[in-house]
């Protein structure tokens, strides 16, 4: 405790506050500044919009629907890492990671191939007989929450898999002897002591659907407009930087609070200790 | 699926031929042991032979290769763990540390669909019965781990299992708890009278709780017996070194009377056995004694061995000598200290006197003829 370990942090301290702390306070004095003057006239703007209210709210929905697809498909594949063997296990990580070391323009570019007219899940569903003719996926939330969470699922599936390694095999036998079922373990024994993974995992999942500017605008397309294609349309089309400093600062507060949010339940005094 | 019926008083446990194999290797070969209705048994061994196996399969937690496991009348063949009615402790208690201590205990009931007022009045019920009555809403990682063994027994106990399964449940507890709770324990196994299966690698753990022990090494059953009869009567050179402490000597079986058997120490001098012993003469044995039948003497007399001291400790009531024999094979003697004994020189020459009348002999083993 004595020697303190402060002299080592500073450079990494240096290099935040020059490219990350300064620009972030540029960009928030930035969002007070208007032809009206200083003061709060671009929040008042953007809040007054109906249009951009649902734009903010859209946001938020693209963000929990692809937290819920996510979880959907990512809780199995932690569990079944969690039952896997050596090799298993080592196959299940590189899948995992695979979408990580993709570049976003590839990935987002595959997406368009595969939501596309002529894609896979079109042909699919007019060989099988369930869509008449062949349609795209692109354009619609439907198609981008599905990239999303392809694009999305190592951030929920390796906390996951973190905490589901400190978890001993003797929780779910104990629960067995108890004389619980499949279901109920999962339910009343293993999802809770994943709850900080999810946590941790959620946070991420949001932030990073909600930011995805490339993602969204290309499979979104025109129809579907998130805050960060708003934030491109002031910085880019409109010229209005005070405005687009406004509404960053509303996306970055928005998922602050969420993740805020999250790490005030992730206190909980049920989960410490075996988080 | 069979549900097999929760009731209160304990049945009768009966494991047949069990053989079980991870990965080729057999864990455990043809295990068979009875638990009579309401007995406690412990499951004693090295770690390594094989319990653990034993004790999971019967919870159910592995399907092993061959044998039967019979509770009461009921085959468990084809029974899931989670309907066998068994109530389990596990080696670190395995709390669902999410849960209070009421919500653990009241688990098994929940899964037994107990109607929540019942519930309410079994958790209370077992609370008071571990003593932790006030404990309720604290979270296990909140309790010490004497206070988490007890919650981990209530949970066990709370469905009314008909068996109780201990994986080595006083473990993780240090000396002096570990003996307060085998008497709790012991006295809760008496009170609700439940068959009680407790496996441990800690002899005296087992001999103080059990009625009786089954002896295990490397997958077999070495000897089963009460604790005393497993200390005075072993089966095997095993069970003679593994439970309390012996003393092993090599030697060869000289000469066979009637009423007598001479057996010649590789390490020099000889002792006469006041009994038959089935063995043919020239054959290679192992002689054992336990300390406390080992006397010392001033003189030579019969069936004495010339040993020097290494040294003497008076431990408590005992005295407990190291002595070394002619071929350097290490000997120990132990004797109650009363007001005129005499702590003997260290490398003082000495004739230790075997009381040959409680001594053992087995058939010589390789790694003991050092």
């Amino acid at each position: 405790m004595k020697a303190s370990g402060f002299p080592y942090v500073i450079p990494m301290l240096l290099l935040s506050v020059a490219f990350f702390a300064t620009p972030l306070a540029v960009l928030i004095g930035f969002s007070f500044i208007g032809p009206e003057g200083v003061g709060f006239h671009n929040y008042a703007r953007f809040l007054g919009d109906a249009f951009n209210y649902r734009v903010l709210i859209n946001t938020a929905k693209l963000g929990l629907q692809t937290i819920v697809s996510t979880t959907l498909l990512g809780v199995p594949i932690a569990l079944l890492y969690w039952h896997s063997g050596k090799t298993a296990r080592q196959v299940i990580i590189f899948l995992t990671l695979i979408p990580m070391l993709t570049s976003n323009v590839v990935r987002t570019f595959a997406w368009i191939v595969i939501l596309g007219r002529q894609g896979p899940i079109s042909e699919t569903f007019v060989a099988l007989g369930l869509a008449e003719r062949p349609f795209t996926l692109m354009s619609t939330e439907l198609g981008l929450v599905m990239a999303m969470c392809q694009i999305d699922l190592p951030l929920i599936i390796l906390p996951l898999i973190a905490i589901l390694s400190r978890i001993p095999v003797t929780y779910t036998e104990a629960a067995q002897v108890s004389g619980a079922g499949p279901w109920r373990i999962l339910v009343t024994v293993l999802l809770p002591m994943m709850l900080p993974g999810l946590l941790a995992g959620w946070i991420l999942v949001f932030a990073s659907t909600s930011a995805s500017f490339v993602t969204q605008a290309v499979i979104g397309g025109a129809r579907n407009i998130y805050v960060p294609q708003l934030i491109y349309r002031e910085v880019g089309t409109l010229f209005d930087w005070p405005m687009a400093s406004a509404i960053a600062v509303v996306l970055l507060l928005s998922t602050g609070i969420l993740l805020v949010a999250m790490t005030m339940i992730s206190r909980h005094r049920r989960l410490v200790g075996h988080a | 699926m069979s549900h097999i019926q929760n009731s209160i008083e304990g049945k009768q446990l009966s494991v047949k031929r069990l053989t079980h194999s991870y990965g080729g290797q057999n864990a455990i070969s043809d295990i068979s042991f009875d638990i009579a209705a309401g007995e406690i048994v412990a499951l004693l061994g090295p770690s390594g032979c094989g319990k653990s196996t034993v004790l999971r399969a019967i919870a159910g937690l592995i399907q092993p290769k061959a044998g039967r496991i019979v509770l009461g009348d009921d085959d468990l063949a084809g029974v899931s763990a989670r309907a066998r009615g068994i109530g389990m402790v596990f080696q670190n208690y395995a709390l669902f540390p999410h849960l209070t201590v009421a919500e653990n205990i009241a688990y098994p009931l929940a899964c037994q669909q107990v109607p929540r007022e019942e519930r309410r009045g079994r958790v209370e019920e077992m609370l008071s019965l571990v003593r932790l009555g006030g404990y309720g809403n604290r979270l296990p990682r909140e309790l010490s781990g004497g206070q988490q063994q007890r919650v981990a027994v209530a949970r066990a106990i709370a469905g009314r299992p008909s068996l109780l399964l201990l994986d080595e449940p006083f473990g993780a507890l240090d000396r002096a708890l570990r003996f307060d709770l085998q008497v709790e324990l012991l006295h809760l196994q008496k009170t609700l009278g439940i068959t009680t299966l407790i496996v441990t690698h800690d002899q005296e753990e087992a001999q103080s709780v059990a009625n009786r022990l089954v002896l295990m090494n490397k997958g077999n059953v070495e000897q089963i017996d009460t604790p005393m009869a497993v200390y005075d009567k072993p089966n095997t050179l095993f069970v003679n070194t593994f439970i309390g402490q012996t003393n092993v000597l090599a030697g060869t079986v000289a000469q066979l009377e009637p009423e007598a058997t001479l057996v010649t120490l590789s390490g020099g001098g000889s002792l006469t056995l006041p009994r038959r012993l089935n063995f043919t003469v020239g054959s290679d044995v192992a002689v054992t004694f336990r300390p406390e039948e080992v006397r010392l003497a001033a003189q030579p007399g019969e069936n004495t061995l010339a040993v020097s001291v290494t040294v003497s400790l008076p431990l408590g009531p005992t005295l407990v000598h190291d002595l070394v024999f002619e071929d350097g094979t290490n000997l120990r003697a132990s004797e109650v200290r009363g007001p005129s004994t005499t702590i003997p020189q260290t490398g003082s020459r000495l004739f230790a006197e075997i009381d040959v009348s409680r001594a053992h002999v087995f058939p010589a083993q390789p790694e003991v003829s050092q």
